[in-house]
């Protein structure tokens, strides 16, 4: 067992849990860090110490991973956590998002960085409300696979009809998202049936455990390497007698593969040049891919800042004041047209007014709401922006990192909005 | 050739490293006066070894700044000149000694030295003009860790408030702060303890001696074995021994415990974590053994 997971090779799987309170979330999480051997002595012995101080007659899992003070006295998930397990395959990293309480800015914030989205459902509730948001959010952000997790099969006989019923509706539902990989597995978080040993209760099923799935599910193919996109975040220009002539930008691969000697054009100046050379430390590489941090030298003498994108001369970016993106509100003062902000798109960071709200959209029916001209905390809509400079963007659905931006109150310096760009015009 | 998307994938080590130097970058762009906060630890040691990489071949733009807590370990003090030395970083030293003669944290015989860490750290933070300072704290440290943004914003007083933390999306990170106030920035946050000895293993970096397995005088409290020194005296009843140990962390002698070890190499030390059924901080460090909500409370008043 050290043997195998000390190799630092493995890759890396990033999710995202949401569910409603009762759905068993804690439960889960904690009995995936449990049987992957994450949880240490001591942690568990504090765990089982405060469950017995509080009068409980079992481990409460959940305060394994509720971690604040204010969090534990009132007993619920207030913000986003990350936690970390590993199996000798892969490291995974969950963004464990509350599953009330603010929970469409949460579930925005854990799912914007994830691979898998992970949503629980309670056997014998069915599809409630929360989880049809859930699935509507994690559609809206773009997370690739979907595993829709039927909880508490062991409070329901293991029933397959149930499960079958449960698994039916929600395929139907999902018709009208944008899901390209979904997964329905029955399990019992508490009695482990189907999360990581396959249950015997459920003979039926023939598919595969949850551990399973999360080991095995595929995700290099999800990003995008063809469309090369390099936001340049900073000038290294060493003052050295030894690197007199340097100039490199570095950054992190967005999008495409990068190679010495490829042709570029520098966004949005238009000049073009090749690659001279790409570095990561001292060493020179053969090629870049995302979401590698690199240092790109050019053969030419061009004017390139931070701010700037490298892209392909024939398949650029299309320089764009004139944003149309979803947006999601985040802060308690509502979001109006003709508001002014701060937006952080890439490396870039303008300021914004919003021209128009389009519509509200309604996450448990997709109804669109074009009555309302503003955005309450938590609500998520169409808006249009104008931008005093031009952002270097793509759709969101075609490159997650140069289709999004934050909006910042500059009054604040609060995050207040996250974007999803649906074009540039 | 066609390449398929499998020839694309990086190893999770690789990811951490290229979202570690993505932070460095963007912090080093953005804020007027960056510092890296540097203990000599294994974890801020990986930290200056991702600057170096991150600004390579220039040098790393802005300062380490360590608190010097007059209780340090000699061979950690030792590490960290070397470094200093060798990527050519401006050292700043905040000490604990010098913040009790100015009168700016009192030592009233009851505080430890890793509470007075707090109030000198803030004024180092404060005279200096320090707009952000990297630390290496990771998530998976602690479970108030756990709910730490990369970029944690820090009011005018330094203090932390975990129910007002700003939403943190895809890699876009929000650095505005107003005059006083400054912003706690944590690369390795996604890193494990496990990943860190890999990547220390993988580097050939170098770290102070005592996290492999030597010989040493200590003595048993609180179920830790502490170090025998002139700076952590003995209290009734315990008794000095010489054991095979190594150090797991490294904070003050005073509060650090060690544990028997034979693992002397970094393979060794890694086999040995993949095991361990205590987490790094529950097995040596008694400043977290105040409350349940140890780290917590520290974190709210300014600790990194």
């Amino acid at each position: 067992m050290a043997d195998e997971i000390i190799t630092g090779n493995m890759d890396l799987l990033r999710f995202a849990t949401a569910g409603s309170v009762d759905d068993g979330k804690s439960t889960l999480i904690g009995r995936l860090l449990l049987d992957s051997k994450s949880i240490f002595a001591d942690q568990l012995e504090a765990v089982e110490a405060t469950s017995a101080s509080k009068g409980f007659d079992y481990t409460d899992l959940a305060l394994l991973t509720d971690g604040l003070r204010s969090e534990r006295e009132q007993g619920i998930t207030i913000d986003v956590a990350y936690r970390y397990f590993a199996t000798p395959n892969r490291k995974f990293i969950i963004a464990d998002t509350p599953g009330h309480v603010q929970y469409t800015r949460n579930m925005v914030t854990g799912a914007s960085t994830a691979d898998l989205g992970l949503v629980l459902v309670d056997a014998r509730q069915g599809l409630t409300e929360q989880s049809r948001r859930h699935a509507v959010l994690l559609s809206l952000l773009r997370v690739p696979h979907l595993v829709l997790a039927v909880n508490k099969m062991d409070l329901v006989d293991f029933s397959q009809e149930v499960y079958e019923k449960i698994h039916a509706e929600f395929t139907q539902f999902a018709t009208k998202l944008n899901i390209p990989d979904l997964e329905v597995i029955p399990i019992s978080a508490l009695a482990g049936d189907n999360v990581v040993n396959r249950s015997e209760n459920m003979a039926w099923y023939s598919g595969p455990t949850l551990m399973h799935h999360l080991e095995h599910v595929h995700v290099a193919s999800d990003r995008d390497l063809v469309d090369v996109r390099f936001p340049v975040q900073y000038v290294v220009r060493p003052k050295s007698d030894e690197y007199h002539d340097y100039r490199g930008y570095g950054g992190m691969v967005a999008g495409g593969v990068l190679k010495p000697g490829d042709e570029v054009v520098v966004l949005p100046s238009g000049m073009t040049s090749k690659i001279a050379g790409i570095d990561l430390h001292d060493k020179e590489l053969s090629e870049a891919f995302p979401p590698m941090s690199v240092t790109v030298r050019l053969e030419d003498d061009v004017d390139v800042s931070r701010g700037d994108m490298i892209a392909r001369v024939n398949n650029a970016p299309k320089p764009s004041q004139d944003i149309d993106a979803m947006i999601c509100w985040m802060t308690n003062e509502p979001l109006r047209p003709r508001q002014k902000l701060a937006i952080k798109h890439t490396t870039r960071t303008a300021r914004a007014l919003v021209k128009d709200i389009q519509y509200r959209l309604d996450v448990n029916t997709l109804h669109r709401d074009q009555e309302t001209k503003e955005l309450g905390l938590n609500e998520i809509g169409r808006i249009q922006l104008r931008t005093t400079v031009p952002l270097l963007c793509d759709p969101y659905s075609k490159n997650r990192t140069t289709g999004s931006f934050i909006l910042i109150d500059e009054a604040t310096g609060v995050t207040v909005g996250a974007g999803m760009i649906n074009s540039g015009s | 050739m066609t390449q398929t998307h499998a020839d694309y994938q990086l190893s999770q080590l690789d990811q951490l490293e290229a979202e570690s130097i993505h932070i460095f970058r963007e912090v080093a762009a953005e804020f007027e006066k960056p510092v890296l906060m540097f203990s000599g630890g294994k974890d801020s040691i990986v930290m200056l070894r991702l600057a170096e990489k991150a600004f390579y071949p220039a040098k790393i733009p802005f300062p380490v700044l360590q608190v010097d807590t007059g209780l340090d370990f000699p061979e950690v003090l030792e590490t960290r000149d070397n470094w200093v030395n060798r990527l050519g970083v401006k050292l700043v030293v905040a000490s604990i000694d010098d913040a009790i003669a100015k009168g700016i944290v009192v030592d009233d015989g009851k505080t430890s030295r890793n509470r007075m860490q707090i109030g000198t750290l803030l004024n180092a933070i404060e005279e200096n003009g320090f707009t952000a300072a990297f630390g290496g704290g990771r998530r998976d440290e602690e479970k108030a860790r756990a709910k730490e943004r990369v970029y944690s914003h820090r009011d005018e007083f330094g203090q932390w408030d975990p129910k007002m933390q700003r939403p943190e999306l895809w890699s876009l990170y929000n650095g505005r702060i107003h005059q006083g106030e400054h912003m706690r920035i944590f690369p390795l946050s996604n890193w494990t303890e496990l990943d860190i000895w890999d990547y220390i293993g993988r580097e050939g970096i170098e770290i102070p001696n005592i996290y492999f397995s030597h010989q040493r005088r200590v003595f048993e409290r609180d179920g830790m074995l502490m170090s025998e020194t002139p700076l952590n005296p003995l209290r009734s009843g315990e008794v000095v021994e010489e054991r095979t140990v190594r150090f797991r962390t490294c904070g003050d002698i005073s509060l650090t415990g060690c544990v028997e070890s034979t693992a002397s190499t970094v393979p060794e030390i890694i086999e040995e974590i993949a095991v361990a059924t205590l987490t790094e901080r529950g097995a040596t460090r008694g400043d977290d053994r105040f409350s349940e909500a140890a780290m917590e409370d520290r974190k709210k008043e300014g600790y990194f």
